[in-house]
């Protein structure tokens, strides 16, 4: 695992600079302005995939957090704690772009709506599974409870999703659908596409970096580590 | 550069469009550089108690 991790590491970072420099490129630059909300929507090509990899990554953690109760597999415990802190920078870049983005089109920098208090929600989900690891002595106990924790979090994931369908509120409903023809011009769905894939890249890279350092931690007096050690000289 | 400068504009939502570009950035550097130094920490730490461990034995 831990070698699985470190070879794929570069090969995600380099992925993930290229789509990014593709994605910003044409989100920025070649993609024409909005013709209701001009230049300032170009902020969507940051907080749209901010915001779906909040969720993604936060269904990752509660599933993780699911195959390490069930099967009591430690990499599960290691990639559930790995993606929070990512997960919690997600949430926080979505909700900060769209305050800037709100004041210039809702002329407010927040308003208590469903969509913006769910996703404040998930940010103190993330904030609270990080704080529960961090306050519990027994690393057992504590993994067990974050991850009862993160499982009972999911029943927020649905209410941030649908939020802008079952409530009336400013916030626009969703920019792109599986099933229907997407409602956005071709030149501006690519580069969010490729955000989108940067995001994940970023986020897949990041993660491999954090479960090498958490396998580390947890098996220093492995025989394997002390082999790596020798054969890294120090 | 007329062009340049029509560019970072961003047709009058510049401070709002860089605010949103600018802040993404340093929230997202900040974890990359958080975690690969976390990874360098944990590397050192753990080879040199793996070696410790394996000397004792």
């Amino acid at each position: 695992m831990y070698r699985f991790a470190e070879r794929l590491a570069p090969w995600l970072a380099i992925l993930c600079v290229l789509t990014l420099a593709a994605g910003l490129y044409l989100g920025l630059v070649v993609a024409p302005a909005d013709y209701e909300q001009g230049d300032s929507y170009r902020i969507i090509y940051i907080h749209v995939p901010a915001a779906w990899m909040s969720m993604f990554v936060y269904m990752v953690m509660a599933t993780s957090s699911a195959v390490f109760l069930i099967w009591r597999l430690k990499i599960a415990d290691i990639v559930a704690v790995a993606s929070a802190p990512i997960g919690a920078a997600f949430t926080a870049v979505a909700l900060l772009t769209g305050s800037f983005w709100g004041k210039p089109m809702w002329g407010t920098w927040w308003i208590w709506d469903a969509r913006l208090t769910s996703e404040l929600l998930l940010l103190f989900l993330y904030l609270g599974y990080l704080a529960l690891r961090g306050a519990l002595e027994s690393p057992q106990s504590a993994s067990k409870a974050a991850a009862i924790l993160a499982i009972v979090g999911v029943v927020n994931i649905p209410i941030i999703h649908f939020s802008v369908e079952w409530w009336n509120t400013l916030h626009q409903p969703a920019s792109i659908t599986k099933f229907d023809k997407p409602s956005m011009h071709i030149s501006m769905l690519r580069p969010l596409l490729l955000m989108v894939l940067a995001f994940q890249l970023l986020y897949f890279h990041n993660l491999m970096v954090r479960v090498r350092a958490l396998i580390l931690q947890r098996e220093n007096r492995a025989s394997w580590v002390a082999e790596l050690a020798e054969k890294n000289h120090v | 550069m007329s062009e340049l400068m029509e560019f970072l504009s961003m047709g009058g939502y510049a401070f709002f469009v860089w605010s949103s570009y600018g802040l993404t950035t340093i929230i997202l550097l900040a974890v990359v550089f958080w975690s690969s130094r976390q990874l360098k920490q944990s590397r050192t730490q753990a080879f040199r108690r793996a070696l410790q461990h394996r000397n004792k034995q």
